[in-house]
């Protein structure tokens, strides 16, 4: 990177970086506007906006490629009829609904669309054949040139489109009626809807243009690309949270000067950086990522904590989930069916069970240690990490290298990894951690990628192409290269961490973490300190998720990073958890078998593997019904029918959540979280 | 010296000054009122007392020391305690636990490790404490109840309990009285009393309700909008034509 400063650069040079850079920043910039657009009209940093893109250019692919569609009306279906459909679609019967939830429904509402979008449109797309060489919204070969310098037609067109794009949107916004209405629901949708505005069509159609500008860009960007691929826009995204970064969420002229100065800089770094060093070819596709966290950590306007909407002190507070107060007998009834379960579930593995689903189900429970970080994270800590897949890898790494270079046992690089990986964690939180909510989750995933991209290539790391190996344990007579023995120890540290993070949950770091998920005013209020506490989560969560990989590691004999830690399993993992249930250990050991064994189902029933991701995105949608996860939910109303079969009276602390909006709004501002006088009053009292 | 002292505080939202050159002090053992119109600034000059709004001038001394630079947790252990005109609480807790919370932080027994090893849990004592303040609250009754089912009124009681765990040298309480029953006010102007008598707890109270007002305060500030517009002796304050204008007429007219 210190090669930027001295430069040699010719004028002439410099103008093909711009020629080059350019087409791209434009892309990061429309698709950077349509996130800042249904951002602030509607709340949603829609995670699933690469999705949609993706759907734009494979349906263009389809009509244009496949079934050879004139171009004017494959553009006008892929970009003008289908997108503004999938948008409208989304805020209709999704989004919409979650306008009081909390941030965190929003976020994993949309994560839950990232994950199931493209597999569903992979299962139809082209038969499910790899789409290559996709056709341009115009041909590519025809280049212009102007002197020396040429410019290919659809590096052109993606220019044009961006300027036609950038101007209508800002003589919509200043002159027309609908843009003075956005712009008043994007100062305070509260003080909109006092004015007379409708909000909700409002933030439809935003929904609506923001999904255009995704289509046009997917289909923009198509020929830039080898293939269409769902990965590829996604990363693109994270170039354009980058932009939108840049401009603060909130201005749509600096965002597009964002996403420009991004192009270009990246294709400046590629053309100066000497292209044999890893650093290098990593450095450039990761610039995005760069970028991004460092405009988190430093970029002025972000960081304001202080509200800006003089009304948002008038919205009711979000719905209180169901209380998740359980009776003692319902305590000792769940816990006793818990170990009758695991102890079966275990003695039928061992001596049932074949090789192949031995295998499966071990790797089942070591992923179920992996997701008793995010318990902790998640559940305990109310933040939302899309770096947990990279804790993994880094407590993989690290008992690898250790075994491997130093022949140390591999029980203690394990937990050594675990170490490393809380540490990474720790130093990762410090400055991030301040960062609330949604720019948090966007730091660990900038992380997640940066580490992938830049660091997981690196030979001293990861052994390079030939993944380092990673020895089983040997403690005494005891060889773990035996299954079975493995799996006895797998589950042992699975349940010695379950107790671990139980006590942590109802001890005192628990008890503050619950505070300041409740309130952080109030937490403040009696001396807590929000940082402090949730670095120690974090750490916490990332040594978990290091303990489970270094786990992996010795499981698999190797640190094979790429089919278990890639970063998108790390959303996967997020998705699937905070569905079933993220305060609770046991949703947490049903996700993690689910995420190993209903894919080996499907593959075993000769059900294409997509059907696994898609249950579980779509599976998230449920998260805004039942925040408390689907496993506590049923639990809840199961053991509320063997209560009543019994002839119990139902406690009044496993009541249903209340539906959101259902409370009166009170005049004092304090409405919202009151309930009528309660019929049952002895939750926690019951023997 | 006083314990609180705020010198020449001004705060201003896009140009636009919510509390104007505001002076207010209190001193040891007192209760002080402040009162305004809607929208005067008052919970505005909490939030700079208290570190969540950084005044855009003016000075902040809390036991004679400057606490501009220190964040609210800090302020909190120093002393400051709050209660909030939106109640803040901790779903999913009962009354206890949210009194408990704050016993612990006060005594700061926590720790990752101790959890680890099981000591997390409350001790007895600390329960008791706990209890003890719920009983002076009059809702040791609710003491198991999940906080989603108490009524507004206690609910503001579990804040005040909470706020008095932490043993504060100085409360500030945004109307608390409002949503409670006419006994409830009762009881909680004696609640006041008693903390001020025998913890000697400071309060610094902004109340809606004239007539708790008068009988609990020895000193009263009236803010309009974003000054003061008179101070003193809470009689003599609120015997003020001008007074009577601004703030009683506007009310009680
Ligand atoms: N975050 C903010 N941004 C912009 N203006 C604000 C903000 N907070 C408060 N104000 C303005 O400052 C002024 C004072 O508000 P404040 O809430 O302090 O009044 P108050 O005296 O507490 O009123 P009430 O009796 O209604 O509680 C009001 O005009 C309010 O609109
Ligand atoms: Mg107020």
């Amino acid at each position: 990177m210190t090669s930027l400063v001295d430069l040699h650069l010719a004028p002439s040079d410099l103008v093909d970086f711009l020629i080059l850079g350019i087409p791209f920043g434009c892309v990061y910039a429309l698709l950077a506007v349509g996130l800042v657009l249904t951002y602030k009209t509607s709340g949603v940093f829609n995670l699933a906006y690469s999705a949609q893109a993706y759907v734009a250019a494979a349906v263009f692919y389809e009509v244009r490629a496949n079934q050879e569609w004139n171009l004017v009306l494959a553009v006008v279906f892929a970009v003008f009829i289908v997108s503004p459909l999938i948008g409208l679609l989304l805020y209709g019967g999704l989004f919409s609904k979650l306008r009081t939830a909390p941030p965190i429904a929003r976020l994993v509402t949309s994560l839950g669309l990232l994950v199931a979008i493209p597999e569903l449109v992979k299962l139809w797309f082209n038969g499910g054949n790899t789409a290559y060489g996709p056709p341009g919204l115009v041909p590519t070969f025809n280049t212009i040139r102007f002197g020396e310098f040429g410019i290919d037609t659809d590096q052109l067109a993606t220019i044009l489109a961006t300027v036609v794009v950038a101007v209508a949107l800002t003589a919509m916004f200043r002159y027309s009626g609908l843009g003075l209405k956005m712009r008043a629901v994007v100062e305070s949708p509260r003080m909109a809807q006092l004015s007379g505005v409708d909000a909700d069509r409002v933030s439809a159609i935003s929904w609506a243009l923001s999904s255009t500008l995704a289509g046009l860009s997917g289909v923009l960007l198509a020929p830039l690309f080898a293939q269409v691929e769902s990965m590829q826009y996604f990363t693109l995204l994270v170039a354009a949270m980058a932009a939108a970064a840049f401009g603060r969420l909130s201005s749509i002229p600096l965002t597009f000067l964002g996403g420009i100065l991004l192009g270009v800089l990246q294709q400046l770094i590629a053309g100066n950086l000497p292209t044999s060093s890893v650093l290098a070819t990593g450095i450039r596709p990761s610039l995005p990522f760069i970028v991004l966290f460092l405009l988190l950590l430093f970029w002025p306007g972000l960081r304001k904590k202080e509200t800006t909407d003089p009304l948002s002190g008038v919205d009711p507070p979000p719905p209180v989930p169901a209380a998740a107060i359980r009776t003692r007998g319902m305590t000792v009834f769940t816990r006793g069916l818990g170990v009758v379960v695991v102890v079966g579930g275990v003695l039928v593995s061992l001596f049932v069970l074949d090789p192949v689903w031995l295998r499966n189900v071990n790797q089942g429970v070591i992923i179920a240690l992996i997701f008793l970080s995010i318990t902790v994270i998640t559940g305990l800590a109310g933040e939302i990490s899309l770096a947990q897949s990279t804790f993994a890898a880094i407590g993989m790494f690290t008992a690898a290298q250790l075994t491997d270079n130093w022949g140390l046992p591999v029980l203690g690089t394990i937990f050594i990894g675990g170490i490393v990986a809380a540490a990474v964690g720790a130093l990762l939180a410090i400055p991030t951690l301040r960062l609330r909510g949604i720019y948090f989750s966007l730091a660990t995933l900038a992380f997640a990628l940066f580490f992938q991209n830049v660091l997981v290539p690196q030979e001293w790391l990861s052994g390079g192409n030939v993944p380092t190996k990673v020895p089983r344990p040997l403690v005494g007579s005891i060889d773990f290269a035996d299954n079975r023995w493995f799996l006895l120890l797998s589950v042992a540290l699975l349940a010695l961490f379950s107790v671990a993070v139980i006590l942590i949950r109802r001890g005192t770091t628990g008890q503050f973490l619950q505070a300041l998920r409740g309130s952080e005013r109030a937490a403040t209020s009696i001396g807590i300190t929000p940082t402090r506490i949730k670095v120690m989560a974090f750490a916490v969560s990332a040594g978990i998720a290091g303990i489970g990989g270094g786990l992996m590691g010795s499981f698999e004999g190797r640190a094979n990073y790429a089919s278990n830690f890639d970063f998108f399993f790390g959303l996967v993992w997020v998705v699937l958890v905070v569905t079933l249930g993220s305060r609770s250990i046991q949703a947490a050991v049903i996700a993690g078998l689910s995420f190993v064994l209903v894919p080996a189902i499907l593959s075993e029933l000769d059900i294409p593997q997509a059907w696994a991701f898609i249950l579980f995105g779509v599976g998230a949608l449920t998260y805004a019904r039942h925040p408390e996860g689907v496993v506590e939910a049923n639990t809840r109303s199961s053991l509320a029918a063997i209560q009543r079969l019994l002839g119990h009276r139902e406690p009044g602390a496993t009541t249903t959540p209340q539906p959101p909006n259902k409370h009166p709004s009170s005049d004092d501002g304090t409405g919202g979280m009151r309930t009528p006088e309660p019929t049952t009053t002895d939750a926690g009292t019951v023997p | 010296m006083s314990l609180l002292e705020a010198v020449s505080v001004t705060r201003t939202f896009a140009g636009i000054a919510a509390l104007h050159d505001v002076s207010l002090e209190v001193g040891e053992a007192e209760v002080v009122g402040l009162i305004g119109p809607n929208g005067a600034g008052k919970t505005t000059l909490f939030n700079c007392i208290y570190g969540e709004l950084r005044p855009s001038r003016g000075v902040v001394r809390f036991r004679g020391r400057n606490i501009g630079s220190l964040p609210p947790e800090r302020r909190a252990r120093l002393g400051l305690g709050r209660t909030f005109q939106r109640i803040e609480l901790f779903p999913g807790m009962t009354v206890r636990e949210h009194l408990l919370v704050a016993e612990r932080s006060r005594n700061g027994r926590g720790g990752l490790l101790r959890d680890l090893l099981n000591k997390g849990l409350p001790t007895p004592d600390e329960r008791v404490r706990a209890d003890r303040v719920l009983g002076l609250l009059g809702i040791g009754d609710q003491a198991d109840r999940p906080i989603e089912s108490t009524s507004l009124g206690h609910s503001r009681l579990v804040e005040l309990g909470r706020a008095l765990m932490m043993e504060p040298r100085l409360l500030l309480l945004d109307e608390p009285s409002s949503g409670l029953d006419s006994n409830e006010r009762t009881m909680l102007g004696d609640v006041f009393r008693s903390a001020c008598n025998e913890s000697g707890t400071s309060i610094l109270l902004v109340e809606h309700d004239v007539e708790m007002v008068s009988r609990v305060t020895s000193r009263l500030y009236v803010l309009d909008s974003g000054s003061v517009i008179a101070f003193g002796d809470t009689s003599e304050v609120l015997a003020d034509p001008l007074v009577r204008r601004a703030y009683i007429g506007d009310v009680l007219a």
